[in-house]
């Protein structure tokens, strides 16, 4: 493998880009678990919150979409 | 990767050249949609919904109706009911009422000829006993009058007969 | 694609290449996969739409109860969330689900070109509603709109930094709009791919990474549909400060 130090710094930085995927998974997470524990809660008011939840997940996995979008850009585009 | 430079470009969606491209026929085709979708099939959906929806409140409404059909039929029911139980009640009544005064007035009669009988043998009782009564007395003095001749005395009719008289009113 | 055959190379991001259907160089008329595929979305959709509805059954058949399911679904969700006055807007918003919900699921058969895993497609789908969203509240509240900026509800030092922020999330609105479903889309397809492509570099153990693109081909057909539902809903939600800017 020839050296070439700015294709190792793009492949670190593609790696450590794909590090925010993983916040993006744990809010994802978060959104659904607490709808889960309030909808046990109150299983009648549910239905009428699942368009917030999907709000709410669709905000959060936009920042991991984010991430996974300049990982994209690191790999091919730069 | 390797050959990114050959390519010219590594990611398709950075391709600044095919946008125009592509934002022509994204324009052309939403305003296609657009078209087909609120001239033609949302009217139909719109429609066939509105349809349904008729035909779903007239069924129910039917069947409200028949419903209050139904309960007016239960109603009248009941009340026929009542009325023959009342009717058939009042047949029973009548007919024991009858047969209460049919059965008052065969007592009475035949309470009636009971006491008539009664009154009849008493009376052929009495008479039995007063002939009775009347022939002892008689022949109490018939023969007293011959036991006292037969003595040779002189008996006198009337002082025996008050004699024997008083001899058997005492005797009996 | 010489050295394919050298070693161990995955291509994930060919899929999205727009090629020219007849050859050629592209200019902005020429029809390209994109056209393609952008009619056969409007093919499907209007099958769904019409033909399948064609009995204008009493009882519906599965083809028009699905129709029908679209309409009630998109017509409750635009009651629901931006309001009963913004039934006006229905078929707009109709038009809009229908159009990225088939690109989606047609973008899933294989070999097929997805349309909304371009960023230019999507920015345009964004920006069209972003700019019409904006216009309207202009149009309809006139200066009342900016209202949406100046919460009333805030202590009155916070508020030019409350404005602010809500300044820079109203116009990075456009940019998740657009960048999320482009992105959700391509995130999956170069998944599948980087998956495929294991599968004919392990050899005898192939059936592993089929397995898994099964399993992810399951995955995306929920996000296809979840992400149209979304950009749908998101759309809702910016029509309702546009129609009702005081919250």
């Amino acid at each position: 493998m020839e050296g070439d130090i700015a294709e190792m710094g793009k492949f670190i930085g593609v790696g450590l880009t794909a590090i925010g995927m993983g916040g993006a998974a744990i809010g994802v997470g978060n959104i659904a678990g607490n709808f889960l524990s309030g909808a046990l809660r109150n299983p009648s008011a549910a239905a009428g919150q699942t368009a917030m939840l999907f709000i709410g997940i669709a905000f959060a996995e936009a920042l991991g979409i984010f991430s996974f979008l300049v990982a994209l850009l690191l790999m091919f585009a730069v | 990767m390797a050959d990114d430079a050959a390519n010219g470009v590594g990611m398709p969606q950075l391709d600044l050249s095919t946008f125009s491209n592509q934002i022509f026929w994204l324009i052309v085709t939403l305003f296609v949609l657009y078209y087909v979708m609120s001239r033609v099939a949302l009217p139909r959906v719109a429609a066939v919904l509105a349809d349904r929806r008729g035909t779903i409140t007239s069924d129910i409404s039917a069947a409200e109706e028949f419903k209050l059909k139904a309960q007016a039929a239960e109603e009248a029911y009941h009340k026929a009911k009542a009325d023959a139980r009342a009717e058939a009640n009042r047949i029973v009544e009548a007919a024991k009422a009858e047969m209460q005064a049919q059965l008052d007035v065969q007592i009475a009669k035949a309470d009636a000829e009971i006491s008539a009988r009664t009154a009849e043998s008493e009376r052929r009782i009495r008479e039995i006993r007063d002939s009775a009564m009347e022939m002892v007395s008689e022949v109490s003095k018939e023969a007293t009058k011959d036991i006292l001749e037969a003595f040779g005395a002189k008996a006198d009719a009337r002082s025996v007969n008050a004699a024997v008289s008083a001899r058997l009113k005492e005797g009996a | 694609m010489a050295n394919e055959s050298s070693g161990f190379e995955i291509r994930p991001m060919d899929q999205f290449e727009v090629k020219a259907l007849f050859g050629g160089d592209i200019s902005w008329y020429t029809p390209t996969n994109v056209t393609l595929w952008m009619a056969l979305t409007v093919v499907a959709a209007s099958v769904l739409m019409i033909y399948g509805a064609r009995g204008r059954a009493l009882v519906p058949t599965r083809a028009q109860s699905a129709a029908e399911m679209a309409y009630g679904f998109i017509y409750k969700m635009v009651e629901d969330v931006a309001g009963h006055d913004a039934v006006r807007f229905f078929p707009h918003i109709f038009t809009l689900f229908m159009f990225v919900l088939f690109a989606n699921l047609l973008g899933l058969i294989p070999f097929a070109f997805t349309t909304t895993s371009h960023i230019a497609v999507t920015a345009v789908l964004a920006l069209t509603v972003f700019l019409s969203v904006t216009a309207l509240g202009f149009i309809l509240n006139g200066t009342k709109f900016l209202g949406l900026f100046w919460v009333s509800s805030a202590p009155l030092a916070l508020r030019p930094i409350l404005a602010l922020i809500e300044l820079i999330s109203y116009f990075a609105r456009p940019i998740s709009h657009s960048i999320r479903l482009a992105g959700a889309m391509m995130a999956g397809h170069a998944v599948a791919k980087v998956f495929a492509g294991f599968a004919s570099a392990l050899g005898a153990a192939f059936f592993v990474p089929v397995l898994a693109v099964t399993a992810l081909y399951a995955l995306e057909l929920l996000v296809a549909v979840i992400q149209a539902y979304v950009f749908t809903i998101l759309t809702c939600v910016y029509l309702r400060d546009a129609l009702h800017p005081s919250h």
